[in-house]
């Protein structure tokens, strides 16, 4: 067992369709995850300063545990989780006091971590292991006619390090869009931050975020958009009641985990608890379509 | 505004702490703008990324500490992966939060969380609450 899979703490309720379809969807592409044992929460957030090691605990932790469990992989599917593990990954990769320090802490854990364990976006693995052209090919109900932007949000580019495409110009959602027989939709705003946890201070500036970054789908063409950052969805999808408020002439557009439209295309029937969890209703959009 | 600058007012060891703890010298910085033309938030704030830079070369670290920018930053990264200088923006943002959080002086408590209703709370996902926390609290 090569690969783990880490969900980190909002797939396992806010966005447990994120999941669930990502589950489906990799079973039907004959690449079944294997939740790795005992994780606990990544920490969200890289800790940017130089000496907060403690702030980095939470994510080694996560990579000690998956290396102990014999993963040398490990799968996220959320950007954030992504960010904090690769980044934490490397804080202490290449620097033997701040391993040592970060082991001597985690005494009543198994094994020493050593430092060696990949860690690989979902997104990454679709396309560099399973491929665009295998996918399109297991295709069975094409997402003919949909008009899909791919909105990446700050965590899967930056720092370039860690992008997982070209940090300025990525084709990574663009392509997998195209895989699943959608057309895929460049819009101005997809690389551009959505306002993150200014959503709990500064509730205001996020809603006009939305507005604004909707509104740069919208103009471009998209008739929804996908991401694959739980953040991301709440201020996009769930702030959309608030901006619907906001802005009088706001109207609402569907916000997809890429995890949902790829399960859908592969034929896993489509979940009414799924939708429950988006605020903006897909169920419309999709029946409008014909794919569900 | 006058301001007066000199040797001492700029090398100081709060200067020092900052640059220690963001791992960036600000008098790499050149003044370009890039970092503050990619800000999604800029027009929140009231120093531009890049006037952050530059109050900070010149030794005017009150008020960056005391000011609104450091917890309007996002964290997005944007300013870092576009400075042409190599310069760490969000880095040096992080480290003047961090020498508010370290004297307590935040910007979300557990109190903020106590005063909101059970259905404002739960309809926040544990990803949100964990990073407003994790950047703006000490
Ligand atoms: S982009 Fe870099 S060099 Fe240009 S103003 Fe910002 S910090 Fe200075
Ligand atoms: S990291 Fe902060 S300062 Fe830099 S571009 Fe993003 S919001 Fe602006």
């Amino acid at each position: 067992m090569e690969y783990g899979y880490y969900p980190g703490c909002t797939l396992k309720n806010h966005a447990q369709n994120f999941e669930d379809a990502a589950l489906l969807a990799m079973e039907k592409l004959g690449h079944p995850l294997t939740e790795m044992k005992d994780w606990v929460c990544c920490g969200t957030v890289f800790s940017q300063t130089t000496d907060d090691l403690m702030l980095q605990l939470a994510a080694i932790r996560n990579l000690l545990r998956a290396e102990h469990q014999g993963y040398g992989k490990l799968i996220t599917l959320c950007s954030m989780c992504y960010n904090t593990l690769q980044r934490a990954r490397d804080f202490i990769k290449d620097d033997p006091e701040n391993l040592d320090k970060v082991n001597q802490f985690m005494y009543k854990e198994p094994i020493s971590y050593t430092g060696n364990v990949e860690v690989i976006h979902l997104l990454s693995l679709l396309q560099n292991e399973i491929t665009w052209e295998s996918i399109a090919k297991q295709v069975v109900k094409p997402l003919k006619n949909l008009k899909i932007g791919g909105y990446y949000g700050c965590m899967l580019l930056r720092p370039k390090e860690y992008a997982i495409d070209d940090f300025e110009d990525p084709v990574i959602l663009e392509n997998f869009i195209e895989a699943t027989g959608a057309e895929s939709v460049v819009f101005p705003y997809r690389l551009e931050c959505c306002g993150a946890y200014q959503t709990v201070t500064n509730k205001d500036i996020t809603v006009k975020r939305t507005f604004e970054l909707i509104e740069s789908a919208r103009d471009a063409g998209c008739e929804a958009i996908i991401t694959s950052c739980p953040l991301c969805a709440f201020n996009m999808d769930q702030r959309q009641k608030e901006t619907a408020e906001e802005f009088s002439q706001f109207v609402e557009m569907p916000v997809f985990y890429f995890t949902e439209l790829l399960a859908l295309a592969l034929g896993v029937e489509w979940n009414s608890n799924w939708s429950k969890l988006h605020y903006v209703n897909p169920e419309p959009y999709l029946k409008a379509k014909g794919l569900i | 505004m006058r301001y007066v600058i000199s040797h001492a007012k700029i090398h100081t060891d709060l200067l020092q702490k900052i640059q220690e703890l963001s791992g960036q010298n600000v008098f790499d910085c050149y003044q370009c703008g890039n970092c503050s033309s990619g800000c999604p938030l800029v027009e929140y704030m009231d120093y531009a990324p890049n006037q952050v830079i530059r109050l900070a070369q010149l030794g005017a670290l009150d008020e960056l500490l005391e000011s609104e920018t450091i917890w309007i930053c996002a964290t997005c990264l944007q300013c870092s992966s576009r400075c042409p200088k190599g310069v760490d923006v969000s880095k040096v943002m992080e480290a003047l939060r961090v020498i508010n959080l370290r004297n307590r002086e935040g910007r979300i408590s557990p109190d903020d969380i106590e005063k909101m209703t059970d259905e404002e709370v739960k309809e926040l996902p544990p990803i949100v609450l964990v990073s407003a926390f994790r950047k703006l609290s000490g």
